[in-house]
């Protein structure tokens, strides 16, 4: 679509995906449009707002990071999209909604000559209208009702039914009466029932498949990726930038400071610290040297190091997990969605009534002509026009209702799910918690000596200097001009003032106990200890309370250790089970499974992706990793815990307006079919019963608007 | 009565006629970026002021 573009007329070249989460104006559009291709090896961008990404055409041996450096200059974070996800178009969408135009045009242009028979047109007119209908509604049948067809046909060749079964057989089977009676000069053809299903029942898998490309797009913008690839040291000592699936054992590559890791290896050079909470939950960082492993995927915090790669691509710890994930996903694509349940009674229920109805009036001596015109009445009345529209247009709604409040819902499946879930499992860190330590005292510090610390944090990338930044910038305080400042790895910062000297680096154990500390100390003042904690979640305590009242109970499943656990598991009175590996996660979720329950399972870090792909449902906050982003069913946004309970909330209203919908939707064929029977539906009254139901079903799943509240 | 042998192809090509711009605007990606032409009107478009 970009390639069609006028300004990307620089076919020839390769093009790239970036997600830009936050373009959010029109300037945006045009720094990045106009600002790029004024760097070298850049020869064009164009911005997709809506799916806020940006396709960037350049040259062969520019690389990625050299963009991704042209975008940040212009003041904006990016992420590569892997072909994955930039492969998948909205195809699915498109062509849905292209036999939903079809189906569209048809239907009105045959209501037109439909209206004239019903007004009382006779004899000849009435034939060449009929004859005019069946030339428009021929083709488009065939078109539009492929989905249905292809569905249908599916489902019988596996010896099962599902809705489209009676859909399809309805709509050919009234195709091919009414072709019959056109053929005849009968008085009925039912051309415009069979083309109105169509247009109906499309809107509905329309509305459907959006809601889907809706929220992946929302998704994937957030996608934060590990790293894309890692520069590696060649034999005549150049470096050179090496893609993540190109990297091989044995190669030797150069990780920065604030970078992540794209392989599995072994630290051949230098020390540092390593973030490793992607993996194990774990959030107090750990120190690694010479001859440890590391794991792609964690960050390298303060030092630069070398690494002996041990495993790339496929055999990495990463791609084990990646695995156990897809394994445990299996149990959530065995759910049957509600109106498939529907369906496996529905269909074989229609089929039986239309064929009893048919024998019936052979029986009472209709001949079997007008006994065919009643059983395709029946078939036609009876189809599951409301029905079809019930589930998808009341899970719409409701998506967009949660998507204003920042939670992306992948599918209308995922609603259904977690209205379900009775029981509740919680990771710590990250998702109880924010993920990341906060300064808990900062009035420990005197006003004068703040700006020092400021400075001194200022200058390195360790997440409790970052935190510690944060709260004083957070309180005003501008840093001092400091000499000298320097970094020593796996120890602290220090710098110069005129002549006295000044440290932020770890405390004595004795000092700090068993929690996050860091001590300032300069030439003569006593020695000031600064305490971290990963801070609970805004309204987690409510939230958990929420949840309590909805009759959902809540535990928490942690990597962590449990001196770690402790203090959030007391805060908010809840049982822990600690130092969880993934695999220990994923048992205690069968065993509640076994035991009856349904387990919505809410975490962020990889090492809670099987588990958030095997819970009956499960939820991520946007800031997890891109494994927890894609096991779970539903993101949300923000600092706070409580869309966790917004979403239980809306699902099971969601859940509530379909079963409403189903109810009107079967009551409008109860009363509707008595009458089919009976013979005395025409064209007409189908016509009109079926908008007529499809409409108040809609309205019914427009009230959803407010359910996230 | 000859009317509507004017009338009713002359309806239909009409219809036609919106059904092919409909496909034609989708083929062409004028529903891709539905926020963004919005606020691409927005942009003042005198690009040539590149330094």
């Amino acid at each position: 679509m970009n390639a069609s573009s006028p300004r990307a007329s620089t076919a020839a070249l390769p093009e790239t995906l970036f997600a830009v989460p936050a373009m959010r104006c029109a300037a945006c559009i045009s720094k990045l449009e106009n600002g790029l291709p004024h760097t070298p090896g850049i020869a064009a961008a164009r911005v997709n707002f809506t799916a806020k990404r940006i396709a960037i055409s350049h040259l062969p041996e520019t690389k990625i990071p050299d963009i991704q450096r042209a975008i940040a200059a212009l003041g904006f974070e990016s992420q590569p999209l892997g072909d994955e996800l930039a492969g998948i178009a909205d195809d699915s969408s498109r062509e849905l909604l292209k036999a939903m135009a079809v189906a569209g045009f048809a239907m009105m242009n045959i209501m037109l000559l439909s209206v004239s028979v019903w007004s009382g047109a006779s004899g000849g007119t009435r034939d060449l209208f009929h004859w005019l209908s069946a030339l428009i509604a021929l083709p488009t049948v065939a078109y539009s009702g492929r989905p249905f067809f292809r569905s249908a046909w599916s489902a019988l060749r596996n010896r099962r039914t599902n809705m489209d079964v009676p859909i399809s057989i309805g709509v050919v089977l009234t195709t091919a009466l009414s072709l019959f009676e056109t053929f005849i000069g009968g008085a009925h053809a039912y051309f415009d029932g069979a083309v109105m299903l169509l247009f109906f029942l499309l809107t509905g898998r329309w509305l459907d498949s959006v809601m889907r490309d809706r929220a992946r797009d929302g998704v994937s913008a957030l996608l934060k990726h590990k790293a894309a690839g890692a520069l590696v040291l060649s034999e005549d000592a150049r470096s050179e930038w090496v893609l993540a699936d190109a990297l091989k054992p044995g190669m030797i590559m150069l990780v920065a400071a604030g970078e992540r890791l794209a392989a599995d290896g072994i630290i051949t050079k230098g020390r540092s610290h390593f973030d490793l909470s992607l993996l194990t939950g774990e959030s107090a960082p750990a120190t690694m040297m010479v001859g440890d492993p590391v794991h792609a995927g964690t960050l390298n915090i303060d030092a630069p190091v070398e690494i002996r790669i041990t495993a790339a691509g496929a055999s990495t710890v990463l791609a084990d997990i990646a695995r156990l994930m897809e394994d445990a996903g299996q149990s959530k694509s065995r759910y049957v969605r509600i109106a498939d349940r529907a369906a496996r009674y529905y269909a074989p229920a229609v089929h039986m009534l239309a064929l009893l109805s048919f024998a019936g009036w052979m029986l009472a001596g209709a001949g079997w002509h007008q006994s065919l015109l009643i059983a395709v009445a029946v078939l036609i009345i009876t189809c599951p026009c409301a029905l079809g529209l019930a589930v998808p247009a009341a899970q719409i709604v409701a998506a967009g209702a949660l998507m204003k409040k920042g939670i992306l819902v992948k599918d209308g499946s995922a609603l259904e799910r977690l209205a379900e879930v009775d029981r509740a499992l919680f990771d710590k860190t990250g998702t109880l918690t924010i993920g990341r330590p906060e300064l808990v005292n900062a009035d420990a510090l005197s006003a004068a000596d703040k700006p020092f610390v400021l400075a001194l944090a200022r200058a390195s990338r360790h997440p409790l200097s970052q935190a510690i930044r944060r709260a004083l910038e957070a309180e005003g305080t501008v840093a001092a001009d400091t000499e000298n400042i320097r970094e020593i790895v796996g120890h602290g910062i220090e710098a110069q003032h005129y002549a006295e000297r000044m440290q932020l680096q770890r405390p004595d154990p004795a000092d700090a106990g068993a929690s996050l500390a860091v001590q300032f100390s300069r030439a003569d003042a006593p020695v000031v200890i600064l305490k971290f904690e990963d801070a609970l979640r805004a309204d987690a305590e409510a939230t958990l309370r929420a949840l309590k009242a909805l009759g959902i109970d809540s535990s928490i499943a942690s990597g962590d250790r449990a001196e770690a656990v402790q203090p959030v598991a007391r805060a908010l009175a809840l049982t822990a089970q600690t130092a969880m590996r993934p695999q220990d996660k994923l048992d205690a979720i069968s065993r509640l499974a076994a035991a009856g329950h349904k387990v919505l399972m809410i975490g962020d870090g990889l090492n809670d992706g099987p588990a958030l792909a095997a819970g009956h449902a499960s939820l991520a906050p946007a800031s997890a990793s891109d494994a927890g982003q894609n096991a779970a069913d539903a993101v949300f946004m923000g600092d706070s815990l409580a869309p966790v309970a917004t979403a239980v909330r809306a699902a099971r209203a969601t859940q509530r307006i379909v079963k409403q919908n189903f109810v009107l939707a079967i009551g409008y064929n109860a009363i509707a079919v008595p009458l089919a029977i009976m013979g005395l539906v025409t064209p007409l009254i189908a016509a009109l019963a079926m908008s007529s139901s499809s409409i108040i079903v809609v309205a019914n799943a427009l009230r959803l608007k407010g359910a996230a509240r | 009565m000859t009317g509507i042998a004017f009338l009713i192809p002359i309806a239909l090509g009409l219809g036609l006629c919106g059904l092919a711009a409909f496909f034609w605007s989708l083929k062409n990606g004028q529903f891709d970026d539905l926020d963004g032409a919005a606020l691409r009107i927005l942009i003042e478009d005198e690009g040539a002021v590149d330094d």
